[in-house]
């Protein structure tokens, strides 16, 4: 397969100003490729989930430079900020962050609406063709609070696939389940990678999940210690 | 390709968050309701209170009344030539009659005013009731009673007789029912009235009046143009006062100063004639609009209280929303769309109960002078207050959902 760098991280540093100035990130620079499935580790404090903020292009206050998709995001408007993540980056959280009063359904369709590439009943139809392929397709019509956290995070990866986004980012997504689901949300984000070509970046403590991916990205101390690759 | 429908999700968000907190949704429109209810009832009663009031001035007031002002005489005429002596003398009111001169011509003038709709001259006798032994103090009107009908509406408080007789008989007399009571006379029977001149005239009483305000019914009367003249001591063109209606009452004060001008006599208002009623009037303006317009702010931070309480409880669905690219202002969108369908529950539900209020009140029977309630259905009312009400739920609104705006969502993520 032809590589394609879809992220690239120029140098990236950042500072927490309180409670006193401290470096938490020293400049970083690494690319991830299209289709690419990487795990970021290390220990608490090391600034890997700093990082994937700021990779998130959430967080806006670092420096150095960011490009996804080949388009320097860093020092882009908030509001474009927006439109990007929006169409082109999904999330998946540690807490799955459902919107309670909501369907599983229309949680899944929400970032669609609002992108608007669709009509409705398209995006309806597509909502149920994500929550078929992570097996929650019959539990769509219930309220989201009603399921277990499992059911709940796979609600939450397919929000986040809905609109087909290059970047997958996950913030520790399997940190709050049992064996059975990690296993489950893994074999989701390797199947996205692998047939799909989209590209996973998430944070993890989990070594299994670490090492059954492409590449570990391990921190330390706000810098790069190891970058290599799974064989 | 992108953005080619416009799905209104934010609304979505909006409506799904109001279904599923109705407890908190009907308490805070609930807040609306009766601010708005009780700001609209009580502008109504302040309303229906003015309204009453002028209506009992304008009983016995005309909106304007031109007459010649009695005149003080300089104290002091200064000489500016030193050779010359100064003249002092006490200052006193200069004698001469208070009469209109050539009223005819001013009647005249005043009538060819566009904005002018009644004039009608009038000559003010301070007289005496004589009935046997008993004497009673008053004043009586000499009009001319079908122009001075129009302008007090006499007709509408005639209790026996005609007024018209007034016209026909020509020493015909209206009296006040507390004047008549007192005197023990009823239409038909004749009383002889004294003139502050010393005149004593026989009159025919031809009808009885009864008004809304007591003091007047014991002390006032009607007589013809002429019967006036005799009482005074005075010939056919002589008149005191001419009384002046016009299109819009509430700008009297501005004509007065024009008729002056063109007349050359003194035209006051009946703001002006009346300024203890007027000033309490405004004074319960002010005082009904501030109570009123507080009580519609507490409503307002009713609807404040909630929606930063909804946004506490929300922050986490805020901080997902814009990770999954909602911007600021659709997240300001969701919650001042929040606010303003509370804020237009709550009104409509307080329009409904202000009818209801406005309606109950006007039935109620007070008695006296006043009889019912005096409270008016006034739509301009309802429509400021429903304006003043939609203003305050969306500025309660707006103020936490810029909050919410301005969530960083890496600070919720993190915690």
């Amino acid at each position: 397969m032809q590589t394609e760098i879809i992220l690239k991280a120029d140098q990236i540093g950042k500072f927490f100003y309180s409670p006193e100035k401290f470096k938490v990130l020293d400049n970083i620079s690494f690319t991830v490729n299209k289709g690419e499935f990487v795990s970021l580790v290390g220990k608490s404090g090391s600034g890997k989930s700093t990082l994937l903020y700021i990779l998130s292009t959430m967080d806006t206050e670092y420096q150095g430079g960011l490009t996804i998709d080949g388009d320097l995001v860093t020092g882009k408007k908030q509001n474009a900020l927006a439109a990007l993540r929006n169409e082109k980056i999904g999330f998946v959280f540690q807490f799955h962050y459902l919107l309670n009063e909501f369907s599983c359904l229309k949680n899944v369709m929400i970032p669609a609406l609002r992108l608007g590439r669709y009509s409705r009943k398209e995006i309806e139809y597509r909502a149920y063709e994500k929550l078929r392929m992570l097996g929650m397709h019959n539990q769509a019509l219930k309220p989201s609070a009603k399921l277990s956290g499992g059911q709940q995070q796979r609600v939450a990866i397919a929000r986040a696939l809905i609109n087909d986004p290059l970047i997958i980012m996950g913030d520790e997504p399997t940190g709050n389940l049992d064996s059975r689901n990690t296993d489950i949300v893994f074999e989701a984000f390797q199947k996205l990678a692998q047939e799909f070509g989209q590209t996973i970046i998430a944070v993890t403590h989990d070594n299994d999940f670490a090492d059954k991916s492409d590449r570990i990205i391990e921190m330390m101390d706000g810098q790069i210690v190891s970058p290599h690759f799974n064989p | 390709m992108r953005d080619q429908y416009k799905h209104n999700i934010d609304t979505d968000i909006s409506i799904t968050y109001i279904v599923t907190s109705k407890r908190l949704t009907l308490i805070a429109s609930l807040g609306v309701t009766i601010g708005i209810a009780i700001f609209i009832f009580m502008n109504c009663m302040t309303a229906g209170f003015t309204q009453k009031s002028n209506a009992m001035i304008f009983n016995n007031t005309p909106h304007i009344r031109v007459y010649e002002e009695d005149q003080i005489s300089k104290p002091l005429f200064k000489n500016n030539d030193t050779n010359m002596l100064n003249l002092i003398s006490n200052p006193k009111i200069v004698p001469r009659s208070n009469r209109i001169i050539d009223p005819e011509r001013i009647v005249a003038l005043l009538k060819s005013q566009p904005e002018v709709t009644i004039v009608t001259p009038q000559i003010a006798v301070n007289i005496f009731y004589n009935s046997g032994m008993s004497l009673i103090t008053g004043n009586a009107s000499g009009v001319g009673i079908m122009e001075a009908d129009q302008m007090f509406a006499i007709r509408s408080t005639m209790v026996e007789g005609k007024m018209e007789d007034l016209e026909v008989f020509p020493n015909g007399i209206l009296l006040g029912v507390g004047v008549a009571s007192k005197m023990n006379v009823k239409t038909g029977d004749n009383i002889s009235i004294t003139s502050s001149r010393n005149i004593t005239k026989v009159m025919k009483v031809a009808g009885l009046f009864k008004t809304k305000n007591s003091l007047t019914d014991k002390t006032k009367s009607y007589i013809s143009i002429h019967s006036a003249q005799q009482l005074m001591r005075e010939g056919a063109s002589y008149v005191t006062d001419i009384n002046v209606d016009v299109v819009d009452f509430n700008k009297a004060a501005d004509y007065s100063t024009r008729f002056s001008a063109l007349t050359g006599y003194k035209a006051e208002d009946w703001k002006a004639a009346n300024e203890t009623l007027v000033s309490a009037a405004n004074m319960r303006s002010v005082l009904v609009s501030a109570i009123s317009l507080s009580i519609l702010l507490v409503a307002g931070f009713g609807i404040y209280n909630i929606l930063n309480m909804t946004i506490s409880q929300k922050i986490n669905d805020i901080a997902i929303l814009k990770a999954m690219g909602f911007q600021s202002s659709d997240v300001i969108r969701i919650f001042v769309l929040q606010g303003a369908l509370i804020g237009l529950m709550g009104i409509l539900a307080g329009l409904l109960l202000a009818i209801l209020l406005v309606f109950l009140t006007s039935r109620i029977y007070l008695g006296g002078d006043i009889g019912y309630f005096p409270i008016v259905f006034d739509t301009y009312i309802f429509i400021k207050g429903s304006l003043f009400g939609l203003f305050i739920t969306l500025l309660a609104g707006y103020l936490p959902a810029r909050k919410a705006a301005n969530v960083d969502p890496v600070s919720i993520f993190r915690k």
